[in-house]
């Protein structure tokens, strides 16, 4: 009997189920696009079949840190910058759990911008959501590094004179092999983007765009956008690593200009995840680390057995 | 036969040395007799002046000691750098040159001619020096030797032939161990070259000296292993298989040996980006289920504030090794201090809680890793063992019977589904993971991602039962007061249910004290044993509970004595603050003894100290040391 039975139960999901039942309720802005990240894993989650407690997810600090309080899952709402490093294990120790790590924009690009060229580099198997609202929330407004240049804020009062991070080509160039953007302002669209990272066995990075309508109301993330699957003017293969890094290239310096492709832009189902890559190499057991501290017939080896080496 | 020996092998780093030494050791040891070894190494790759010591005795040997009676000196091969102009220059005589200081009367010096010039040696007046001292110089072409029936580095191969010959020992464990090391032509060459330098200095040389190989023997087989192996075993033992790291000297070396064996025994094992990401890598597998640990030295440790707090905050068990080197900052890289205990204690926002134990041989940084997972699972918080780049590298001969212990992957305070379904839950159906009414000694039993029935959210804001961030000062009195009582709880544990995880010796009647911490220790214990056999009356404590202060203990100790000792290595005696912080008083009775140039103390050192601060108030210690008097003195 496994020790973790929750995993992989199969039975009919009511999205009802990630919605906690008693408190807390959600303290994000009336308008905030965080909502929409909310909903869309809410409806995805119940969609790929996953059940509440087979889930865990992994937030930074910031607005988008709150995610997992307002969804019923296992939660680990860590610290600044710090969600990856904290999901990657958890999926490397428990490689059953369907790990799902969220972060803000100067949560995720800006102090965690580190762990997030990592995390993409080896292309651990799990979901990553960036709520990107292009500016510090619940700090108040501060310029971030997705901020437009010339972008006014109390701690850049004449105007950003950074050029802002581009998210996608980065993490495409990092080693991501699932790349995507969609928008609150999208619920269909984000919806069925947000099933398929979770389904997508790599690490899958969703670029959230998500309106902040009390500290960014100039961002244009909410102008009308356009489906890049579904608009004849920017067809490109999605599995060309050359083409999504064009699109990518077009779109992050228009980002700005009104205009918003929403979509996949890159996805490679042939690279294997990090997972596998370990197994491959013979330094990730087959059975989960986690479920073998259950297992009463496990054998322990000892540090005795490493003696003779020092004798 | 002589009382003990202490063989010092020098020469450049990159030529052999540690591994030389390494063998020789355990041919001592095989050969019957207890050793420790101490490593002197620069923070370079190829060249520059190294040495390894190695002590043996046919009786207990708990530190280096005082100087050393036998000077192999190899020379250093990297040392002509082909830039003339280089800023280190010529370093060849080093080896001979720089380690002449310490070196005891009636020594033996062997060294390599084939390395250094006529002309170096005259310049160090080492005729002179040999008259004056009454060493015995033995010259020999040892780099022509190998050369002849081997390589040129072969060289240490001909050094330990020669000391063999020397010191009148036997080969066969020497052979033995290269037999065991190497094969095919390498060997062979290996042993025509041991053989030889063994017969050239019995036909060629009379000896005047009386410094022979002591002879011993051991009831138990025995093993030569250092700090980092003890710690790393420990951890295996406790049932860790989840490591994560960042490299840093010196604490990579428990990294690498948790690495090299985690594959074959089903653990997993991570070298990531950076010690931020490494300690909330050790920090996610252990919220998932595995026992999980990480590392580093001051500089890395630094990073790791943050995943420590979010630790503490989660209540997220976490063990984590700190390999103190010299600092501030990068400091002195291969160099011990014990300079980090404040900050390993402190660091971390609010008013945090974890666990530090010292401990202060191979033994205890053994038994105490294996505590240290035991608490941090049981209790839920981060457990930290602190030790040196000393005890990270020195040798010691260990009873094999000693590490043969079951494993313990027990996941403490941890529930089963089948508990889980009777726990508490909240009217959501959520576990109610930090439950404060129910709280058995301050413990909140938790579950685990993917478990049935144990649905929560582990988060660094205070938190309400289920784990929902909570203002409600009732709920922020309540969550504090229980986390910060676990300390408690545990002091109470270590003190009913255990055995003390200090070390008391010397005369129990005594009234002065010398209290030490960590690998101090070995030195500290010699000194008091050398006091008490001339005629002093001294007794001493080595303390391994940082946090939670095992108050009781220390406060009989030190209402047992008139004037204390506080030996450390830093400069600004933090463990001497840490008594008087945690017992509130003492601070008339304790001096403290004060090293920090880059070497351990001696025992030596720690006598002169005695002497200084009881008899001979107007001496002044040796520069090495400082003494930092009293309060009120």
């Amino acid at each position: 009997m496994s020790a973790f039975n929750a995993i992989g139960e199969e039975r009919e999901i009511d999205r009802d189920e990630f919605t906690p039942g008693v408190e807390p309720q959600p303290t994000w802005c009336p308008g905030c696009g965080d909502f929409g990240v909310l909903k869309s894993l809410k409806q995805a989650l119940p969609e790929v079949g996953k059940t509440p407690e087979e889930v865990l997810t992994v937030t930074g600090i910031g607005c988008s840190g709150k995610l997992n309080s307002y969804l019923d899952t296992y939660g680990f709402h860590t610290i600044h910058g710090r969600s990856l490093p904290v999901a990657r294990a958890a999926k490397l120790a428990n490689t059953d759990l369907e790990v799902i790590a969220a972060g803000g924009d100067g949560d995720g690009y800006g102090i965690g911008g580190n762990h997030f060229i990592h995390t993409a580099r080896e292309n651990h198997d799990m979901t990553y959501i960036v709520f990107n609202n292009e500016i510090f929330g619940l700090t108040k407004g501060q310029t971030s590094p997705t901020s437009p240049k010339g972008h006014k804020s109390k701690t850049q009062p004449s105007g950003s004179a950074k050029t802002p991070l581009r998210p996608l080509s980065l993490s495409l160039t990092a080693g991501a092999s699932y790349v995507a953007r969609t928008a609150a302002v999208n619920p269909n669209q984000a919806k069925e983007i947000i099933a398929e990272a979770i389904e997508h066995d790599g690490f899958a990075h969703v670029d959230f765009l998500t309106q902040c309508p009390t500290w960014n109301k100039d961002a244009r993330q909410y102008v009308p956008y356009i489906d890049i699957q579904e608009s004849d003017d920017y067809d490109h293969d999605v599995t060309d690593r050359r083409e999504a890094a064009e699109m990518m290239h077009e779109t992050e310096d228009v980002l700005n200009e009104g205009t918003v492709l929403t979509g996949r832009y890159y996805v490679d189902e042939d690279r294997p995840s990090y997972q596998e890559e370990k197994s491959a190499v013979g330094e990730l057991p087959e059975q989960p680390l986690a479920e073998r501290y259950f297992d009463e017939d496990a054998e322990w080896e000892r540090s005795y057995d490493l003696l003779e080496r020092h004798t | 036969m002589s009382d003990e020996l202490i063989w010092r092998i020098a020469g450049g780093s990159g030529d052999g040395i540690d591994s030389t030494s390494q063998n020789f050791a355990k041919a001592l040891m095989r050969s019957g007799l207890d050793v420790f070894t101490h490593r002197h190494y620069p923070s370079r790759i190829r060249g520059g002046h190294t040495y390894v010591e190695i002590r043996a005795a046919d009786h207990e040997v708990q530190s280096r000691g005082d100087g050393y009676n036998f000077l192999l000196s190899l020379g250093d091969s990297f040392a002509r750098n082909p830039q003339e102009e280089a800023y280190y220059g010529n370093e060849e005589i080093k080896p001979l040159s720089e380690n002449l200081d310490d070196l005891r009367e009636g020594g033996i010096i062997v060294y390599d001619e084939g390395l250094v010039s006529e002309e170096d040696v005259e310049a160090i007046d080492l005729e002179a020096r040999a008259e004056e001292n009454d060493w015995h110089v033995f010259p020999m072409d040892l780099r022509g030797l190998a050369r002849e029936h081997g390589r040129e580095v072969m060289r240490n191969t001909a050094g330990v032939g020669v000391t063999a010959a020397l010191l009148d020992m036997d080969l066969e464990h020497i052979e033995d161990l290269m037999s065991d090391a190497m094969g095919g032509d390498v060997l062979e060459a290996n042993l025509e070259i041991l053989h030889e330098a063994y017969d050239t200095v019995n036909e060629e040389y009379e000896f005047e000296h009386e410094l022979r190989a002591p002879e011993g023997s051991h009831e138990t087989e025995q093993a030569l292993l250092s700090g980092s192996n003890a710690i790393a075993y420990g951890a295996i033992d406790a049932g860790c298989r989840f490591i994560a790291g960042y490299p840093m000297t010196p604490w990579t070396d428990v990294f690498t040996i948790l690495a090299q064996n985690f594959p074959d025994m089903g653990g997993v094992s991570e070298q990531v980006e950076d010690e931020i990401a490494a300690a909330a890598l050790a920090l996610g597998a252990s919220h998932a289920g595995a026992k999980a640990m990480s590392g580093s030295s001051g500089g890395g440790f630094a990073l790791m504030s943050e995943p420590l707090g979010l630790a503490e905050m989660t209540e997220t068990p976490l063990v984590l090794v700190e390999s103190m080197r010299a600092g501030p900052s990068t400091g002195m890289p291969t160099k011990p201090e014990q300079g980090d205990l404040e900050f390993v204690l402190y660091t971390s926002q609010g008013d945090s809680s974890r666990v530090v134990f010292a401990p202060s041989s191979i033994e205890e940084a053994y038994e105490q890793t294996r505590l240290a997972f035991e608490i941090a699972w049981d209790y839920q918080l981060p457990a930290i063992v602190i030790y040196d780049q000393k005890l990270s590298g020195e040798n010691k001969n260990v009873d094999v019977e000693f590490f043969d212990r079951q494993p313990k992957p027990d996941l403490g305070s941890t529930l089963t589904e089948d508990e889980l379904a009777e726990a508490a839950h909240d009217a959501s159906g959520k576990f109610k993971r930090f439950n404060y009414e129910d709280a058995e000694n301050n413990v909140a039993p938790r579950s685990l991602p993917g478990q049935k029935d144990g649905r929560y959210l582990a988060t660094g804001n205070e938190h309400s039962p289920v784990g929902h961030i909570s203002e409600d000062p009732d709920n922020r009195v309540a969550q504090m007061t229980r986390r910060i009582e676990k300390l408690d709880s545990i002091r109470e544990e270590l003190d009913e249910e255990r055995d003390s995880n200090q070390t008391y010796y010397g005369d129990e009647t005594a009234d002065y004290g010398i209290i030490t911490w960590g690998s101090s220790h070995g030195a500290v214990n010699e000194a008091v044993e050398r006091l008490n056999e001339n005629g002093h009356s001294v007794k001493g404590v080595s303390v391994s509970d940082m946090m939670p202060f095992p108050e009781a203990e220390m406060t009989e100790f030190l209402e047992s004595v008139d004037e204390a000792m506080v030996v450390e290595m830093n400069a600004t005696a933090q463990f001497r603050g840490l008594i008087q912080k945690e017992l509130g008083r003492y601070g008339e009775k304790m001096t403290s003894l004060l090293k920090y140039n880059g070497n351990p103390f001696e025992p030596a050192e720690i006598v002169e100290g005695y002497e200084v601060n009881v008899a001979d108030e107007d001496r002044q210690p040796t520069a090495q040391v400082r003494i930092e008097p009293a309060a009120g003195d």
